[in-house]
């Protein structure tokens, strides 16, 4: 499953929208995550996870802004995403069934904050590169 | 089984009470059939599926969407027996329809992001976690007569 043109165009539009509140929007999908799957908090129990927490906020901009070195570097995601992919296997080994519940729940912030952009072709755009991004995550776990 | 809690049960009603059946349904059946091209294989007699343009102008979409959804509604009214609900319905999705029942959980998930695009705001991290909860009960309910 490629990227086409219009993917692309797709993907950076949404992403000059979501960029104008990145934090936010971060935040909110990992709330979201954390609410829906209560199983992904075990992966923070080290976090305070509650609705305002500075390291929910910090965590959710962290995580929005590797999507958005991803955006920029589009063509490029293997490499653009080499760092992040080792992390991933050898340092957080994240279960691979939770790259799907984020891409989800990031999909629905999405749709809440920007519902005349999200249009069917925009959440197929935007479904396919958070698939890649997440194939590229693990590609290294085994 | 699924257990939605009073205050869940509420958040889902909140919801559904303001839902247009059938535009919704069109929607989420649309969206299915573009995000997720290879659902089309059960469709195939329904026409024109090449683009979103024409997916979402598709006259039978629409209006298998809206049955769908209707039949939604029933999982609504009756969340504490979602399997006694759509008991026949699983028989007729494996028996005559041939479903992967991986197709209702991506159903489901679109359902949920098209809530998410009405109600907004509305739409907060706790209410759509109940309706995570409704849509994969469903989703089970539906393949519990599978063989």
């Amino acid at each position: 499953m490629s990227l086409t043109k219009t993917d692309k165009a797709l993907i950076a539009a949404i992403w000059a929208k979501v960029s104008t509140q990145a934090d936010c929007i971060g935040t909110e999908a990992l709330e979201r995550l954390f609410i829906s799957y209560p199983q992904t908090k075990t992966y923070f129990p080290h976090f305070d996870l509650h609705h305002g927490s500075a390291q929910l906020r910090g965590h959710g901009s962290k995580v929005i802004g590797a999507i958005g070195d991803a955006v920029k570097d589009i063509d490029n995601l293997e490499s653009a995403l080499s760092k992040l992919s080792e992390l991933h296997a050898y340092i957080l080994r994240v279960d691979p069934v939770n790259f799907k519940l984020l891409s989800h729940t990031i999909l629905v912030t999405i749709a809440a904050h920007f519902p005349a952009e999200f249009t069917a072709e925009a959440h197929a755009a935007w479904d396919k590169f958070l698939s890649k991004v997440s194939a590229i995550l693990t590609e290294k776990y085994r | 089984m699924v257990h939605l809690s009073g205050e869940e049960k509420g958040y889902i009603n909140a919801i559904w009470s303001k839902v247009s059946i059938d535009q919704t349904g069109a929607e989420a059946l649309g969206r299915l059939l573009i995000v997720y091209p290879w659902t089309s294989r059960f469709f195939d007699h329904f026409g024109d599926l090449s683009s979103a343009k024409s997916v979402m102008g598709n006259a039978k979409v629409q209006g298998h969407g809206a049955k769908v959804l209707t039949s939604f509604g029933d999982a609504v009214k009756n969340m504490d027996n979602l399997k006694g609900t759509f008991a026949k319905l699983s028989e007729l999705h494996c028996d005559k329809l041939h479903v992967d029942p991986e197709n209702f959980k991506l159903l489901g998930n679109i359902l949920v992001i098209c809530l998410a695009e009405h109600f907004g705001k509305e739409f907060t991290p706790e209410v759509q976690a109940a309706w995570q909860k409704l849509v994969a009960g469903v989703a089970t309910a539906l393949a519990h007569k599978y063989h």
